[in-house]
């Protein structure tokens, strides 16, 4: 029946990102023009007030990113968008959102860098930044899209996750995910599964807003709703006030912790082909990703085993998923738009199991199908990198 | 009769809070809390409808004693956080405390944007001359000349003037008190509140800790003596030559002016959008 009802339609990749924050009901955006994310923030300003939500274009993104958490704390779903030098302004406020457990969206439509870098070819500089840009030991989820119809559903899953775990939530993209215009059929709205924040439920005298409990993620209250409570930056004890006592301390920062490490399974998303079987394969996230696949087909049509572990979390890094693969394959191809962001973290996993071979480009230039076939050619024959 | 400070202690200071605070014994923050409390006692707000942001350094500590919605954000950015807790609900009352150094270095271009986008926010900056919480070095509006920790050798720049750089900005409403005028800085907080738009309250605070004692202006009571001596109203400084002003405090309002309100132009973006949407 609804299936019938659904429109195909031609969209980048920074317009789906659009539907799929309103699928979400995000109603706020805050946010600074940056090439390539400019299209996010220029569709939500029509679209945004249609829907009884609220645009704002602010000074620079540390107001961005600072409004942004203002909102959700005001108890409204809320994002921003930028690429590479914004999200470098937004760490700090980052930080703020992970230790006052703030559910918020931060895409960043990754360019070249460092510095104002290349702002108009892809790159995938960032991966690190985004997961150990802002200071201190926190937890944080960031997801990588590589489709357009990536764009649609990650951002929906983005909300999910910063609503369910109380945390900032970063989707990265880049130039090409971005631009490309794809023929998509998105989901209805009454299809999308949205999840909320859980509001407290008990007399307000007794809530604590950093309660430790089971799931380790507390209620939150909004801001006017009659539960009063103190948010800072600074160390907080269950009440919200500042702590330095050293038991409390350790407590705030292993609770930040295990929230995400009990949602892992939840949390940490993979696509597998051709895996099974696999005697070497690639794992690759992004517009990487697409290149990754179509090499990896022409590799099976040539008699080769391999396999494609596409990343879609990127972190917490799925280290259980990407374990049995290692152990079963003599090579792992790790092909980046850097100089091996994510290869780190596949050789941290790999204990010297099998040989990680990377593949890195950074001249603003899209990795190919057949520079990863070529590669996996010479792995297969040699199988050594 | 005004409630007693009692009274409004009683009322407003969080008592599952861990006192004592962090000021030191005399400092201006004390007042301008006062001077708060007594102007949202006057206007009879409800607890719920109030939110306190502020950003980072002595002042910042001001919304964790106060049984409000508080939040204590990162250092110079109370108002971006209070732009977005407004524009997702403009029910709430937001009031953002700064200090100097928070509102108008680090925080300055915040500050004259909120002035210009001109959203219905109060901000009041306690205005101190000097970094009090890092241990007294030097900011936007200690005076030239003056001593502090990284001015040692007498400082070579030249102070903002919060007020007048708030009025230039496009704030709707702008006023200046002292924490000596403290029944002045009630009203003006009051007003401030009250005015559609964004408004400043600035209250020049004393810091006899690190600036009073390094400039030898003495203690507390020196500090507000000073305050004292130094103050001329809006209307007594128009008629004072600019030499004449050039030491003195301007007190009392230095703009109050009718402004659209970005918050109240926005519900008609919304109309505009909503009705574009249906003629599709
Ligand atoms: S250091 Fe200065 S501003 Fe800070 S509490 Fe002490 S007197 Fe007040």
């Amino acid at each position: 029946m609804t299936e019938a009802k659904r429109k195909r339609c031609l969209l980048q990749g920074n317009e789906a990102i659009v539907q799929g924050a309103l699928a979400a009901r995000c109603r706020f955006f805050a946010g600074y023009p940056i090439t390539p994310a400019s299209e996010i923030a220029e569709q939500l300003s029509v679209r945004l007030p249609a829907v009884n939500g609220t645009f704002v274009q602010m000074e620079d993104e540390i107001a961005s990113i600072g409004a942004v958490i203002g909102a959700s704390l005001a108890g409204v779903k809320a994002m921003t968008a930028t690429s590479g030098p914004g999200f470098s302004l937004m760490q700090e406020n980052l930080g703020f959102a992970c230790a006052t457990e703030v559910p918020c969206v931060i895409v960043n439509v990754m360019r070249g860098g460092p510095s104002t870098g290349l702002p108009t070819g892809p790159a995938q500089g960032d991966v690190q930044m985004a997961r150990w840009g802002t200071h201190g030991d926190h937890p944080i989820i960031v997801l990588a899209v590589s489709s357009v119809l990536d764009c649609f559903t990650i951002t929906v899953k983005a909300f999910n996750l910063a609503e369910r775990y109380r945390v900032p939530v970063i989707i990265l993209s880049d130039e090409v995910v971005a631009h490309t215009r794809e023929s998509v059929e998105l989901p209805l709205n009454s299809e999308v599964k949205v999840v909320d924040r859980i509001a407290p439920a008990m007399p307000p005298d007794w809530y604590k807003p950093y309660q430790e409990d089971a799931r380790g993620v507390p209620p939150m209250a909004s801001f006017g709703d009659g539960y009063r409570h103190h948010v800072t930056g600074l160390v907080h004890d269950q009440d919200g006030f500042p702590t330095q006592n050293p038991q409390e301390v350790e407590k705030f920062h292993l609770r930040l912790s295990m929230k995400i490490t009990k949602g892992l399974s939840d949390i940490q998303l993979t696509k597998k082909y051709y895996m099974d079987d696999a005697e070497l394969f690639v794992v690759a996230y992004g517009s990487v990703a697409r290149s990754a696949m179509r090499a990896v087909e022409e590799a099976r049509q040539a008699g080769i085993k391999a396999g494609l572990l596409h990343l879609i979390t990127l972190f917490p890094f799925p280290r259980r998923t990407l374990t049995p693969y290692l152990q079963q394959c003599h090579s792992v191809l790790v092909p980046e738009l850097n100089l091996g962001q994510i290869s780190r973290e596949v050789q941290r996993v790999n204990q010297r199991q099998c040989a990680v071979v990377k593949l890195n480009r950074v001249d603003g230039k899209l990795i190919t199908p057949h520079e990863i076939y070529n590669r996996l050619v010479k792995l297969d024959a040699g199988r050594v990198g | 009769m005004p409630p007693s400070i009692q009274a409004l202690t009683h009322k407003y200071l969080r008592h599952n809070k861990r006192f004592p605070h962090v000021w030191c014994p005399g400092c201006g923050n004390g007042i301008v809390m006062g001077a708060l409390l007594r102007a949202i006692t006057r206007l009879e707000l409800e607890k719920d409808e109030i939110v306190l942001a502020s950003g980072i350094g002595c002042s910042g500590r001001m919304p964790t004693y106060l049984d409000f919605n508080t939040l204590h954000t990162t250092h110079g950015r109370a108002l971006t956080f209070a732009t977005g807790i407004k524009l997702a609900n403009p029910a709430l009352n937001v009031v953002a405390i700064m200090g100097d150094g928070d509102a108008t270095a680090i925080g300055g271009n915040h500050l004259i944007h909120a002035a210009r986008r001109n959203l219905n926010l109060t901000a009041i900056i306690i205005n101190n001359s000097i970094y009090g919480m890092t241990g007294g070095q030097y900011s936007p509006t200690t005076p030239f000349g003056s001593t502090t920790t990284t001015s040692v050798y007498g400082h070579i720049e030249h102070a903002f003037s919060i007020a007048e750089l708030t009025v230039t900005a496009g704030a709707s409403f702008v006023a200046r008190s002292t924490v000596y005028h403290a029944a002045l800085a009630d009203q003006l907080i009051e007003q401030a509140m009250m005015k559609p738009g964004f408004a400043v309250v600035e209250i020049i605070s004393n810091c006899h800790v690190q600036y009073g004692r390094r400039n030898k202006i003495g203690n507390a009571v020196d500090m507000l003596a000073s305050f004292k001596e130094q103050a001329v109203t809006v209307k007594r400084a128009a008629t004072m030559e600019k030499e004449e002003l050039r030491d003195k405090i301007t007190i009392g309002v230095l703009a109050d002016r009718d402004l659209p309100v970005s918050t109240d132009e926005y519900k008609r973006i919304r109309e505009q959008a909503r009705s574009k949407r249906e003629e599709k």
